[in-house]
């Protein structure tokens, strides 16, 4: 008999990222059982790689904090890591969910004391830090993950490595032998939130993220500028560790460009004006100049861009970058012609920001179940979806703010099925 | 100024976009323009011109008739399609070019001196005579573009390469007499006579 007890008045949250969490305990507070199904082995997803929000400057971590500890003292809520929806099958108010549950090879008895870390010698890119760095084959992700239970990265498993974790591990929590499972659930509504990914920087071809190392994206920046990130906080330069002084952002970086994503990926100003700050924080007399087409600083947000703007060390050049060459020392140089004055430039930075913008994190044609999505991939809001609804960046480009408001609403959504399916199931018959 | 020049410019008195939009080849998409510059930045015989692609669209929006029309920059494009390429909003901005130069040149209102225009002509009569390139003749009317005398020192400056083309069957000699052609002469040109008809009288319509 499986632990996990779902019926067709659970609901399934798919994404235990920010709107995943969300969703998953406003209709958990609500009162329903809910079972929330995260691929990675921590929840919280993108908004735990960032380094501050905007437009308060404060940090992730400590609104995560909260939500971990809402996930932590609700029975109705049951959180699965390292899994991944692989079916849905059947109609509104019941569906079947086939779930597939990878060897995590770290059991519940984990203390997160970090000896098996010591142990182990094999290094991978570590994709927390977007590749920044190596981390070891035997690792928390990041220091408040949620669950604090380490992982063991199944390309150590059958080596020495392996069985030097499971010596090293003090309380017995290193189980070799775990298997990739499949289970089967129920559920009456689900709540897909599986967010978005950072658009592939390679593929914008002029701009040489590929060929230059001193071109970086704006996730990557996020991470730099992170205390317990890669470079410990401080922001270097990929191709000899100096500090950059000259730093260029450019926006729209594969956003509202036909070739790349048509959308406006909306949240890339922001974080591009937030990213000044760090630049003013921690690089002395660093300078940012900006190169946009227009600044979209969305919904309130314009009191936040006109205090960017009286900063002395930022500039804005409006004019969408047109290709990037590499100097001498490895700077990049960036070309192209501005739309104030039609003044042609070829203007040398130390360091240049692209500030790439938000894709679906599915492919179009993986969803394990038949879903309306528009032309960049977002979920549609639409009858035919029955009770499945899009939360958070699966359903637009958001930013936290945003998702977390349209998280609450599919729960609401998923609630409302749920209530109607308890209303004619066969156990409140008596009752009426 | 030219009958039809003075006849479009009174019509459309005050609104050149609208004269581009209904005269020009893909003129409307000039409207689609965001002005981020990519193509201007993006063209590599941007330095050279006096109005980049971004700059001219401005123009046209901003009611700027004779500097449009009389700008160099649509006879300097190479046609090398780096601008439709980045164009984030897919404009065909190398069509349009062409378009502005087609639409200069029927006003009259082409710079004298310009010989990208004078090779351009070149090219149309060579092709519309038999509805295919002549590249022999292409070249010698090129090389003697600029009068007889200059004509000979560059054909000789080349003679070698010229040779060196023959022997390689790069350039067919007999070309010379009469050349090679499509198959259905005259229905080729029976077809550029009716699409300059339909062409004039749009035009001509939209200037009455």
């Amino acid at each position: 008999m499986s632990d996990i007890v779902a019926t067709n008045e659970t609901i399934l949250v798919v994404g235990g990222g920010i709107s995943g969490i969300s969703a998953a305990l406003e209709a958990a507070e609500a009162g329903k059982q809910v079972i929330l199904v995260e691929k990675n082995a921590y929840i919280g997803g993108r908004v735990t790689q960032l380094h501050k929000y905007f437009p308060k400057l404060c940090h992730p971590t400590c609104g995560m904090e909260i939500n971990q500890r809402r996930a932590k003292s609700n029975p109705n809520l049951t959180i699965l890591t390292m899994a991944e929806v692989t079916d849905i099958s059947g109609d509104k108010g019941d569906y079947s969910i086939k779930v597939k549950l990878k060897p995590r090879y770290v059991t519940n008895n984990c203390t997160a004391c970090g000896q098996c870390t010591d142990a182990v010698e094999a290094e991978f890119d570590n994709e927390f830090n977007y590749g920044l760095n190596q981390r070891k084959g035997a690792y928390i992700a990041y220091n408040n993950a949620y669950p604090q239970t380490y992982v063991l990265d199944e390309r150590i498993i059958g080596t020495d490595d392996a069985t030097k974790a499971k010596d090293a591990c003090p309380a017995d929590a290193i189980d070799l032998e775990m298997q990739e499972e499949s289970i089967d659930l129920k559920a009456g509504a689900v709540v897909w939130a599986t967010g978005w990914r950072p658009f592939d920087a390679n593929k914008i071809q002029p701009y040489g993220y590929d060929r230059f190392d001193n071109v970086i994206t704006n996730v990557e920046f996020e991470r730099m500028n992170d205390l317990m990130g890669p470079t410990g906080g401080k922001v270097t330069r990929p191709s000899d560790g100096a500090e950059p002084k000259k730093i260029a952002f450019i926006q729209c970086a594969g956003s509202r460009d036909r070739n790349y994503l048509k959308h406006c990926s909306r949240i890339c100003c922001m974080a591009s004006l937030k990213q000044t700050h760090y630049v003013r924080e921690n690089i002395t007399d660093g300078t940012s100049d900006i190169y946009y087409i227009d600044i979209r600083a969305i919904d309130r947000f314009e009191d936040f861009y006109q205090k960017v703007q009286e900063d002395d060390s930022v500039k804005f050049i409006k004019s969408k970058v047109a290709f990037i060459t590499e100097g001498e020392n490895n700077n990049p140089v960036l070309n192209g012609v501005d739309t104030e004055g039609y003044h042609r430039y070829a203007n040398e930075y130390d360091l240049v920001v692209l500030a790439v913008g938000m894709e679906p994190s599915v492919n179009q044609g993986d969803f394990p179940v038949d879903i309306v999505l528009n032309e960049e991939g977002f979920i549609e809001m639409d009858e035919k979806n029955g009770g499945v609804f899009a939360a958070g960046c699966s359903s637009d480009a958001l930013d936290v703010n945003r998702a977390v408001q349209s998280a609450t609403a599919s729960a609401l959504r998923a609630v409302q099925v749920i209530n109607q399916v308890g209303a004619v199931s066969p156990q409140n018959e008596g009752a009426k | 100024m030219s009958d039809l020049n003075q006849a479009l410019a009174d019509k459309y008195k005050g609104n050149f976009l609208k004269e581009v939009i209904d005269n020009v080849e893909e003129g409307d998409r000039v409207q689609m323009c965001m002005q981020c510059g990519v193509c201007a930045g993006s063209c590599p015989m941007g330095p050279h011109w006096e109005h980049t692609p971004q700059k001219i669209f401005m123009m046209i929006r901003a009611n700027k008739r004779e500097a449009v029309l009389a700008s160099d920059s649509m006879w300097m494009c190479t046609s090398c399609y780096n601008c439709i390429a980045r164009c984030p909003r897919e404009l065909p901005i190398t069509h349009i070019m062409h378009g502005l130069a087609t639409y200069a040149k029927r006003l009259n209102l082409v710079p004298k001196t310009q010989p990208t225009a004078k090779f351009a002509q070149l090219f149309w009569n060579n092709l519309s005579s038999k509805g295919r390139v002549n590249e022999l003749k292409l070249g010698i009317s090129l090389y003697f573009m600029n009068g007889f005398g200059e004509g000979v020192k560059t054909a000789m400056a080349n003679q070698k390469l010229g040779l060196n083309m023959l022997k390689t069957k790069r350039m067919a000699i007999n070309e010379a007499w009469g050349g090679h052609s499509v198959k259905d002469k005259s229905g080729f040109h029976a077809m550029l006579k009716k699409a300059a008809e339909i062409e004039n009288d749009t035009i001509e319509a939209n200037s009455k």
